[in-house]
Formats: structure tokens, C-alpha cells, sequence
């Protein structure tokens, strides 16, 4: 199959360079050789748009980051997920830090971040009662804030599609090739794709796709962060989003409510080896805990609801890898993605977009559709919005997840539309259903039969998160002509 | 639309409930039930062992529901399936209880009195913060009876159980019966959370091993599970290093404990107890807010349904004569009931003794297994209560019947105290 550009991994870069390239009159794929979009890094993280203080000034980090920050309220509204100008904090607990504070006070200013201001004394408690009384100082960020990079990234991804980038799923690129009369050939487990631009946006496998077309070697390792999710219950116990000062004893964690109102906790920072290695560790969990517990010592993490583990694809340099390798022309790296990488992923999209449309000389779309309207969310609706929504689709009145108070309604809605969930994750990070505090117990069975009605799919072939994570081994009522009585 | 009593969960509480109400003269009852049937967690229960106490006979599950079901069948008790209840709230004319189904859409409901049946839930693997890896595979006993069971699927072949509260027990053996391999049941505590009889029946007889002070400290597998490491426990549950055992399975069904669910109850302001996760109550089981009754599972976890049965019509009756206007003695002396010395919880946890029938039975549970101890009950200093127990366990709940007579003769006393002596 022939594109113009194809783009590897559908993951929040990877599907905001997509949605970006798609108001170009251009031929676009992604491959993602899991069963959904945000599948990797993407789906664990701390949740967050950096406001911009942290990174190296001129570096392409803060570049990124500062401009997918400004970026991020308007594109919230126009694709419809949720996001919240919360405002971050960095916490100072010794006197002689504080010229560290006011470093990256003025690290910020020289990135363009607005508003930061050094906070002492009462007003440290005012902002966050909660935190320990051995703050001396902090860093008040106010354009700091918190998204759902589940629906960010599907959002980018639905309008991709729905403005004609093909989206081929469970598709894994095995090798990309330099064609001699130019452009790239794309192996992949199933066909292969010839294009003439690439946009790597493999993650953590980012650098194994550069550094079989460029010379200008890249070597990415997963640095693997761990977090603790807790109860809505705990969601209040911040409202700002909670870092630390960074020391000689590392970086230390964060605690933030997230947009859905839970409080995340986490991350550490571990090099691993395997790129794959996404298993929560005990050691790791314990240090979520005692890291949480001197910011604030009465962080709830009793309530812990569900824990899990993200990967930082960091590259050597630490740095965004962003443009055409130098030596393999119509190649454009999104490399080296690792914190604040969701932050800065409309910027990214918005900037690679632009340089491979100006390499193909591509024009805008006249048709191009920019908005995209999310599921309903009954569980935010007014009573008066949810009578009306039951009236439209009495689907909508279906209960399905207690937890969430998610309806039949909205999961049927997350399964029919575009680039639509095939899974009960797929479900679950489109609806939240399964994300509560039973932790799908009582909801999966009845997700799975729904799913397999839409789907017309074989009970038994349903999945957690497809390939291997079948959720069921077989059938138990059997009646003598073979008809099973299930679901 | 206006009612005297609404009812929030239809299972062996809200069921129980509902015909004691009506028996007492309640007309204008309405039971709200998320599900697809009435029963509850019943009509996954299909083993037997339900309603010796009740019905002087072993029935199963869905039958025991069934004598219920049948009883609000013939009193013409209205209900309404498939229907989640979203808010209660207080309010000068009743409770005001907020609902949603597909046929009615969104209900804005009126009851002088709610009684809390809404049951409990499970605690997942996410709250037990197991390392590892979170593939496919990973069930709660619950969940997983009720793939079997009801959905009539086998959600693993190859099977490893942490916890052995008794859904944990029961599972063991019904996914041994459908022709899957329990590998071992493995017990964090040093004592088993389950019922004896079910550790017998459900595992001993089938030759599953049980682990006491073991835990799972490590899940493996990427996609679907292929194993699981177990280790030995300190007397801190802390993992002892160089007891791991490896255990090759593709299913990890989880039996740690029942959380009371009670986010409805938080948005009418009822009084949560640390300890039970349910409400606290009077000796009427009515809750902080007047009008508002709470009994079964959602109340504190049960081993038997047939105490569910006995306390939800207690909270029926009681949620009449408040309907009816009686027992507003809202000047009565109020004695709070003190669990010390080995006893976790009581509930009731207050009670009136103006407002108590003949007898009260009062319920609690012990923290840690006693041998050839006394239960006592103190009113004030004085031991009105003395009782030599064989063995007092966590996972048997246990009662004391209270008489009105020793309560209100007497001279006066400002607590009551439950406690564990030793003999």
C-alpha cells in the first residue's frame, strides 16, 4: 500500500502528528501494532501539562513544552476532552534550597512560562493545607495543568480518522527500509507499506526505527516510573498538582488530582532493560509511598485503588529527538518522548506536521473538519442533560459500571465510533468503566457481553487488551444441541 | 412520585426488608434493584448451606432468594429492575432519592423512609497493591462465580486463590468441579477469613492445599497470566525473603475481603463506622439520619444470609413504626456500646433502651482467634453477660442476645462494653 507519510505508533505524539497532517491534502497512515491507540507510554503517565519550568531553556524540551501548554485549553475545547488549569506547585523544604527555587523560577521565565511566583510563609498552607509543614518555599506555576491523555490521544486520533488518515491497528513494523529511487518501504507483520515520509513515533522503540535508516545512531532507555491511583474519596486531599524540589536524592514524586477527580501519586525513576518491562515492582511501590509521605504525611494511600507502571522513552542526550534524520531525507523522528512529553505532544504534531507537509509540498484541505464531539458523560450530566440524553437512547438510563456510573449507552457509543474500543481496556479508557473503585469486578462481565453483541464476536475470543489477553478459557453450559446458553 | 419506604437493593436484605415492612402495615413500598433479578448476589450462590436457621433446611442459593422473591411476589410489593439509584437526599418532605432505568428514564423519588440493602463489594487487586505485571486473568472470586455460574463461562483452567474468605472457599471448589486445576489457596493471615465448614467442604475434600501467612508478591505474564510467586509471611505480613515459590497458572482469583458499599449512604450525611465501613446505627438499625435504615452487607459483611434475613426485617419493622410515627423519644437516653479487649466491632452501635424490643441481638466480630475465652458484656462496671466460648475466630461473626429487662431495670449506666476475656 502506497501513503504519503506513514507514522509509527499511535500513541499521544504519534496521533497528534497524525491529526495535524490530516489538514494537508495528503495520503497518511499510522501503524500501531497494538489493538487500540494509547497503548504505550501514553496510558501511563502522571496525567499532566507541565507548565514549562523544568526543561533546559532552548533546549527543543522546553521549546515543546511551553507551546503544547498554550496549545492544550483551545485544543481541549475543540476536540472535547477534559483538561483543567490546576496549577503545580514545587515544593522547597530546606532554607538553603531556595536559591535551587529560584533557579527554576528563572529557568521558566526565560522559557515563556507566565505567571511564576516564589510563595512563602501562610500563604503555603492557604494554597495546600495539606502539605507538610517542613515546606519552607515554592514555586506557584498557575498555568500548570491536568488532561486525560486517554482522551486526549484517542480525541487526536477519531479526528485523524475521521479526517482520512487510515489507522491500521495490531500491525507491527518489523523494518523500515531506504528505497533507492526514494521514500521508504515498511515492513510489517502483515503487509508492507510504501511511503514517502516516515514520522517515527515508536516510543520506546523509537531508536531501533532511526537507526536502521540514519547513521546518526539514537539509543533510548526505558526509564520506568511507578504510581499508586487512589479513591475519588482522596481526590481533594490537593488541588494543585504537588511536585518536589529535586535533590541530590533524586527527583521525587508528585501527587495530583487527576481530571476524573482521583489523586495520582508517583512516579520513580528506574533505567531498565527490557523496553516491555512494565510490571509494578514492591521496592517501587514503596518508595511511591515514602516519597509521597514528605510532601505530605497524611497522604491517604490507604485508598489506593490501582497501581501500574509507564516508561520513559528517555535518550541518551535527554533531549526530544523532533525532524528529519540528516541523513535520511523525508525520515522525521519524534524521538526520545519522555516527560513532558505529553505536554508537548500538539506542539510536536503541530511542528513535525508542518516540516513533512513542507518537504511534500502539501496543501491544506478546504474540508478539513477541526472538532470532534467526545461520548456523553452521564456521570458529569445534569439531571435535566441525563433525562434528555435517556429520552434520545434509552441506553443511556442502562447502568453499567456502579463505580463510574457509566451506562450501557456510552459504552455502546465508545465501541461504534470512530477508531472505536475492541476491548474491555478499549472500553475502559473511553469510558471510564472498569476504572472505579471495584476495579471492573462488577462491571467487566457485563462490558464483555455488550461487547460481544456490538462486535458480533465469540464470547471467547473477547479480550483484556487483545493479542494474548483473552479474558475467558471456555464454555460451561452446554445443552444437548450444542447451543450455549451464555450471555 | 411519593412512597412511604423505598428500598435501595433488592437482594436478601432489601427483599427481607420489604415483606417485614409491609407485614407491619407499610402499603406504599417501592424496591429499587440495579440488577437484572431480584436476589442479589443469591443467584450466583448456587451451592447449598443457605437458610438452616431461617427455613430449618439446606437450600441453595437462588432458592433461598426464591422464598423471598415469592413472598414480595404475593404482597404486591412494586419494584423496578435494572434501575441504579444515583443521589438520596434529605429534605422537608422525605428523602428525595434520585434513580435512572431505561424505561423511566431519570426519577425524582419521595420516601419518608429509605432503608440502605445496597450490599457490598469486592476488594481488587489494585487495593491490595500486588506487584507485577496486570494482564488478562485477574478475577475477584465474585466476579469469577459469577462468569460461572450465571454467564456460564470458565474465566481459567490453571488456578491460584489469594484469600480464602469464603467466596475464595467456595470458588476453589466449583472451579475444581468444572473440570479446572486449584493450585494451591493462599491465606495472608495466619488464620483462614472463612467459615470452617467451607474450608472443609471446599477444600479439604478436594485435596487443595491452604497457605496460611502467604501472600502473592509477584504477578508474571504480559498478556493473559502464566504465574504467580507466592512467599511465606512475618508475623508484620512483611514477605520473608528466600520462601518464594513459583506457581505456573493462567487464572489469579482474589477472595481479600468485602467492602460495604456506602457511597450512597455519604450523600445523605449517614455517619460511616472506620471499622465496619458501614453505618453506624441505634438498636433500631436507623442511622444518624432520621428515617434512614440500614441492614445486610451494607451494613457490616455477613457469613450467613439467614442473619441478613433476621436483621433486615428487624429494619423493616423498625423503618414502620417510624413511618407510623412511633418511637420519636428523640429525648431517650442514648448508650453507646463499647468493642475493647479483642472485640472489633458491635452493631448496633448505640442503643436506646426505651426504643429496644424484648431482646437485642447484638453482633461483633473478634480481631485474632481466641481459645477457651469468655464473652463478656458489661453494663457500666457490671458483668451482665459471661459466656465460655471454644474458639472465637475473625471469620465467624459472632452475637449476644440482650434483654430489654437487664437494660431499663437497673440502676442507671452511661456504656456498654463488649469485650474478650481470658478464662
Amino acid at each position: 500500500m502506497k501513503y504519503d507519510v506513514v507514522i509509527i505508533g499511535a500513541g499521544v505524539v504519534g496521533s497528534a502528528v497524525a491529526r495535524e497532517l490530516s489538514r494537508y491534502d495528503l495520503k497518511t497512515a499510522v501503524l500501531e501494532r497494538e489493538e487500540d491507540v494509547c497503548c504505550g507510554t501514553s496510558k501511563a503517565n502522571s496525567a499532566i501539562v507541565h507548565a514549562g519550568f523544568d526543561a533546559e531553556p532552548g533546549s527543543m524540551k522546553a521549546r515543546m513544552n511551553v507551546r503544547g501548554s498554550k496549545m492544550m485549553e483551545a485544543l481541549s475545547k475543540e476536540l472535547d476532552f477534559p483538561y483543567k488549569k490546576n496549577g503545580s506547585l514545587v515544593l522547597c523544604f530546606h532554607e538553603t534550597d531556595i536559591p535551587k527555587l529560584e533557579a527554576l523560577k528563572t529557568r521558566g521565565e526565560e522559557n515563556g512560562v507566565e505567571g511564576l511566583r516564589i510563595v512563602t510563609g501562610e500563604e503555603i498552607h492557604k494554597l495546600e493545607p495539606n502539605i507538610s509543614h517542613d515546606v519552607k518555599a515554592l514555586l506557584y506555576a498557575p498555568t500548570g495543568g491536568i488532561v486525560c491523555p486517554f482522551k486526549l490521544t484517542i480525541a487526536l486520533a477519531e479526528n485523524a480518522s475521521v479526517n482520512g488518515v487510515d489507522f491500521f491497528l495490531n500491525t507491527e513494523v518489523k523494518a523500515v527500509r531506504k528505497l533507492e529511487k526514494g521514500g521508504y518501504e515498511i515492513e510489517t507483520d502483515r503487509e508492507c507499506y510504501e511511503t514517502a515520509c516516515v514520522v517515527n513515533a515508536a516510543g520506546v522503540y523509537a531508536d531501533v526505527f532511526n537507526n536502521m535508516v540514519s547513521k546518526r545512531k539514537l539509543s533510548i532507555t526505558p526509564r520506568k516510573g511507578e504510581y499508586c491511583l487512589l479513591d475519588k474519596k482522596a481526590g481533594n486531599f490537593v488541588s494543585h498538582t504537588v511536585f518536589q524540589l529535586p535533590t541530590k536524592m533524586g527527583k521525587g514524586v508528585l501527587i495530583t488530582p487527576t481530571v476524573h477527580g482521583n489523586l495520582l501519586v508517583g512516579p520513580t525513576a528506574d533505567d531498565i532493560e527490557d523496553k516491555e518491562g512494565i510490571q509494578t515492582t514492591a521496592r517501587g511501590l514503596g518508595k511511591v509511598a515514602s516519597l509521597a509521605r514528605v510532601s505530605a504525611a497524611d497522604v491517604p494511600l490507604h485508598m489506593v485503588i490501582t497501581s501500574f507502571a509507564g516508561l520513559r522513552a528517555t535518550e541518551k542526550d535527554e533531549d526530544f529527538v523532533l525532524g528529519e534524520a540528516e541523513d535520511a531525507e523525508g525520515f522525521f523522528n519524534a524521538a526520545g518522548i519522555e516527560s513532558p512529553g505529553l505536554s508537548s505532544a500538539p506542539a510536536i504534531g503541530e511542528y513535525l506536521a508542518e516540516l513533512a507537509a513542507e518537504r511534500l509540498q502539501a496543501k491544506k484541505k478546504e474540508n478539513f473538519i477541526s472538532t470532534r464531539e467526545d461520548i456523553p458523560n452521564v456521570a458529569q450530566a445534569s439531571p435535566e442533560e441525563i433525562a434528555e440524553l435517556i429520552k434520545k437512547d434509552p441506553a443511556y438510563g442502562n447502568v453499567i459500571c456502579r463505580c463510574e456510573t457509566v451506562t450501557e449507552g456510552e459504552i455502546i457509543n465508545a465501541i461504534r465510533r470512530p477508531l472505536g474500543a475492541r476491548s474491555l481496556d478499549g472500553v475502559k479508557r473511553r469510558t471510564r468503566a472498569g476504572m472505579g473503585r471495584c476495579q471492573s469486578g462488577f462491571c467487566a462481565p457485563r462490558t464483555m457481553e455488550i461487547l460481544a453483541r456490538e462486535l458480533h464476536m465469540d464470547p471467547l475470543e473477547l479480550t483484556k487488551a487483545g493479542k494474548g489477553s483473552k479474558l475467558l478459557t471456555g464454555v460451561i453450559k452446554e445443552d444437548e444441541t450444542g447451543i450455549t446458553e451464555t450471555f | 412520585m411519593q412512597y412511604d419506604l423505598i428500598i435501595i437493593g433488592g437482594g436478601p436484605a432489601g427483599l427481607a426488608a420489604a415483606v417485614s415492612a409491609k407485614k407491619e402495615g407499610v402499603e406504599n413500598i417501592l424496591i429499587l434493584e440495579r440488577d437484572r433479578e431480584l436476589g442479589g448476589i443469591l443467584n450466583q450462590c448456587i451451592h447449598n448451606g443457605f437458610g438452616l436457621h431461617t427455613f430449618k433446611e439446606e437450600l441453595t442459593g437462588p432458592e433461598y432468594a426464591w422464598r423471598f422473591i415469592q413472598q414480595v411476589e404475593e404482597l404486591q410489593i412494586p419494584y423496578k429492575l435494572h434501575t441504579m439509584v444515583l443521589d438520596i437526599r434529605d429534605g422537608e418532605n422525605g428523602k428525595t432519592v434520585m434513580a435512572m432505568n431505561r424505561e423511566d428514564g431519570l426519577m425524582m423519588l419521595t420516601a419518608r423512609a429509605v432503608i440502605l440493602a445496597m450490599g457490598c463489594r469486592e476488594r481488587p487487586r489494585g487495593a491490595l497493591n500486588i506487584p507485577g505485571y496486570r494482564p488478562a486473568g485477574i478475577y475477584t472470586a465474585g466476579t469469577a462465580q459469577r462468569l460461572v455460574n450465571m454467564e456460564g463461562y470458565m474465566p481459567g483452567r490453571e488456578v491460584v486463590i489469594l484469600g480464602s474468605g469464603d467466596i475464595g472457599l467456595i470458588m476453589a471448589r466449583r472451579m475444581t468441579l468444572e473440570g479446572a486445576k486449584v493450585k494451591v489457596v493462599a491465606e495472608l493471615m495466619p488464620f483462614s477469613g472463612g467459615l470452617q465448614r467451607n474450608i472443609v467442604q471446599c477444600l479439604d475434600d478436594f485435596d487443595i492445599p491452604l497457605k496460611l501467612s502467604h501472600t502473592v508478591i509477584d504477578i508474571q505474564g504480559k498478556e493473559r497470566v502464566t504465574g504467580i510467586t507466592l512467599a511465606e509471611v512475618d508475623e508484620n505480613r512483611k514477605p520473608i525473603p528466600g520462601t518464594e515459590e513459583f506457581y505456573a497458572c493462567d487464572t489469579l482469583l482474589l477472595s481479600c475481603g468485602l467492602i460495604p458499599e456506602n457511597e450512597l449512604s455519604g450523600k445523605i450525611g449517614v455517619e460511616l463506622s472506620r471499622i465496619t465501613s458501614g453505618p453506624v446505627v441505634n438498636e433500631s438499625l436507623e442511622t444518624n439520619v432520621p428515617g434512614v435504615f440500614a441492614c445486610g452487607n451494607v451494613l457490616h459483611v455477613h457469613d450467613l444470609v439467614d442473619y441478613v434475613s433476621e436483621e433486615a426485617a428487624r429494619a423493616g419493622a423498625c423503618a414502620a413504626a417510624y413511618i407510623r410515627g412511633e418511637k420519636e423519644k428523640e429525648d431517650t437516653k442514648e448508650i453507646p456500646v463499647f468493642a475493647v479487649d479483642g472485640v472489633r466491632y458491635t452493631v448496633p452501635q448505640t442503643i436506646r433502651p426505651a426504643c429496644m424490643e424484648d431482646t437485642l441481638t447484638l453482633r461483633f466480630r473478634v480481631g485474632a482467634v481466641y481459645r477457651d475465652c469468655y464473652v463478656s458484656v458489661y453494663l457500666g462496671d457490671r458483668r451482665i453477660w459471661h459466656k465460655k466460648k471454644r474458639k472465637l475466630a475473625p471469620g465467624e461473626m459472632e452475637q449476644v442476645v440482650l434483654k430489654k429487662s437487664d437494660l431499663t431495670d437497673r440502676e442507671s449506666f452511661d456504656k456498654i462494653t463488649v469485650k474478650v476475656e481470658e478464662a
